[in-house]
């Protein structure tokens, strides 16, 4: 639709501004990146070099020779995806039982629970495991990682077993269909699309979450962000080490949302935008 | 059922119960109930927190005030059909997606007054260098630049879809009336728009008021606490300090006014006019 409600607005300045518009978002990525491949030498040449600079992987073998790289990365899995999977059981069960029954009061509690600022739960948390001796623990990290993935999980989730008609669940009771088999049988596989979604937006803001790991994570459970900050506090370090490492950190989940962008906004917005 | 109440519900009761005592987690007393007096202090006593407060107001205000405006004439301008709209979206996802810490480490380096790509840009267009995180005066700013970076993309999804479920018929109208696309942009645009900017500022603003990653990872609140938000004041006094019970009281005035804001915004859009 050439010129649609804008006819001052030729193809051409369209694509222009458009450009100008994005600019910034593939700028900030591009500069990560390239400053990642470069020597130490041009990584920190004035004025930069944008295009034509010599690549070295120097930057990439010192992240994963001089720290323990791989135990950060291993550690970041293992709290997101545990985080994730066991937000999808507990917060499946809430998101349909929410759905069906109307609790509107548990929806509020969730809403309020997307409000409340972290830091608030990180205080009782930080001393009841402390009592547990579990800081540093991976269980510590996955529940506490829980306050950011659950209410986003149930949220969303809420509004797609909405979508699906209670008569077909009430025709498997008449069966003599369970409830939990009615949940697990129909309405479960009918949302497929929404746990998808809400499990890699629930895995990226545990895998992306700073400061309730940087409080409870140790010594052997630190995970990526942490790793990087302690890297920032080193200040001679490489300009192209820490781009590396800001580089690994992020491809994997710009890679991730990428696979399911389609159903990522509507998590993002919590809900505000369908797809 | 019970297990989402536990995670969710109880520590804030806790957080609560704790704001009204003191307590140092690093000496071995006990917490002892001391009332509202945590209270009486941040409202009376600390300036330092009082400023962070402000600060905390300010940095949402400016940072959420640019994305609406960039948002929305982003939205404006993409609501139509053209090529590479999918590649559009796809660009949009990727800085919200990415990791915050990672890259307040990128605009760390990018800020750098002597060696950042930053100045010299600026340079390239004839302005003369900041100083970005590096000075007191610009580092609340050079921060909100990176949180704009980082969420204009959303308001301007949440602007688009808005903008796709709009009706026709206004516009037809008032196209038959001779009026300008300024007058309708103003008149009918805006107006239908309300509700889904509402809900777009509402959760930049919820989530700006509680920044804390790209902060604590740039400046720690520095130069001389010239970016101190309540979260940062607040981590320090809780996690350096140990002070536990006053911290407390902090999260729960910080609950207070980010609560505020919601209620706020929700207000904004039941009333009438605009």
């Amino acid at each position: 639709m050439r010129g649609g409600r804008y006819p001052w607005l030729s193809t051409a300045g369209f694509y222009g501004l458009a450009a100008l518009f994005m600019l910034p978002t593939v700028f900030v990525f591009y500069w990560m990146i390239t400053l990642s491949l470069k020597p130490q030498v041009e990584a920190m040449a004035s004025p930069p070099s944008f295009v034509r600079f010599s690549v070295t992987m120097a930057g990439y073998r010192e992240v994963f020779t001089k720290y323990p790289f791989f135990l950060y990365t291993w550690n970041s899995l293992v709290v997101a995806a545990g985080c994730t999977a066991l937000g999808l059981v507990v917060g499946l069960p809430a998101a349909y039982s929410i759905a069906r029954w109307r609790q509107q009061r548990l929806a509020v509690v969730i809403l309020v629970a997307r409000i409340i600022p972290g830091i608030a739960y990180l205080i009782p948390w930080y001393i009841f495991f402390r009592r547990l001796r579990m800081v540093d623990t991976y269980g510590a990290l996955i529940l506490t990682h829980l306050i950011v993935g659950l209410p986003i999980i149930i949220w969303v989730m809420i509004s797609f077993f909405e979508d699906v008609p209670a008569d077909l669940e009430d025709a498997a009771l008449i069966d003599g269909c369970s409830y939990f088999s009615a949940f697990w049988r129909i309405a479960l596989p009918l949302v497929k699309p929404g746990v998808v979604a809400t499990a890699i937006l629930s895995f990226v803001f545990s895998w992306n979450n700073f400061l309730f790991s940087v409080i409870l994570a140790g010594r052997s459970t630190r995970t990526l962000p942490i790793a990087v900050y302690t890297m920032i506090s080193y200040e001679e370090i490489n300009w192209g080490t820490l781009a590396a490492a800001a580089t690994l950190i992020t491809l994997p989940v710009l890679l991730v949302a990428l696979l399911a962008q389609r159903h990522i906004v509507s998590g993002l917005t919590f809900g505000a935008v369908k797809q | 059922m019970l297990l989402v109440a536990v995670i969710i519900v109880y520590p804030i009761l806790y957080t609560a119960w704790m704001s009204l005592q003191e307590w140092f987690a690093s000496s071995l007393t006990a917490p002892h109930f001391i009332g509202l007096a945590n209270y009486r202090k941040i409202a009376l006593a600390d300036a330092r927190f009082r400023e962070a407060v402000g600060r905390t107001v300010y940095f949402t205000i400016v940072a959420v005030g640019a994305e609406t405006i960039l948002g929305l004439a982003m939205a404006l301008l993409f609501n139509r059909e053209f090529w590479g709209r999918g590649l559009l979206r796809t660009l949009a996802i990727l800085p919200m997606v990415a990791t915050p810490t990672a890259i307040g480490l990128v605009f760390v380096m990018m800020y750098h007054p002597s060696l950042g790509v930053a100045n010299y840009l600026l340079s390239v267009v004839g302005l003369s260098p900041w100083r970005w995180t590096y000075s007191s005066q610009t580092a609340l700013y050079a921060l909100a630049l990176v949180d704009v970076w980082q969420w204009t993309p959303l308001i301007m999804l949440i602007a688009l879809a808005g903008l796709a479920s709009l009706p026709r018929e206004p516009y037809e109208a008032a196209h038959l009336d001779g009026a300008s696309t300024l007058r309708a942009f103003w008149h009918i645009t805006l107006p239908l728009l309300r509700p889904a900017l509402v809900v777009a500022v509402l959760f930049r603003a919820i989530d700006a008021l509680k920044t804390f990653d790209i902060i604590f990872v740039m400046t720690q609140g520095g130069p001389a606490n010239a970016s101190e938000t309540i979260n940062i004041l607040l981590f320090n006094q809780a996690f350096s300090y140990f002070n536990m019970g006053y911290a407390s009281s902090m999260a729960v005035a910080l609950f207070a006014v980010v609560m505020g804001a919601s209620l706020i915004l929700i207000k904004v859009r039941r009333s009438t006019t605009w």
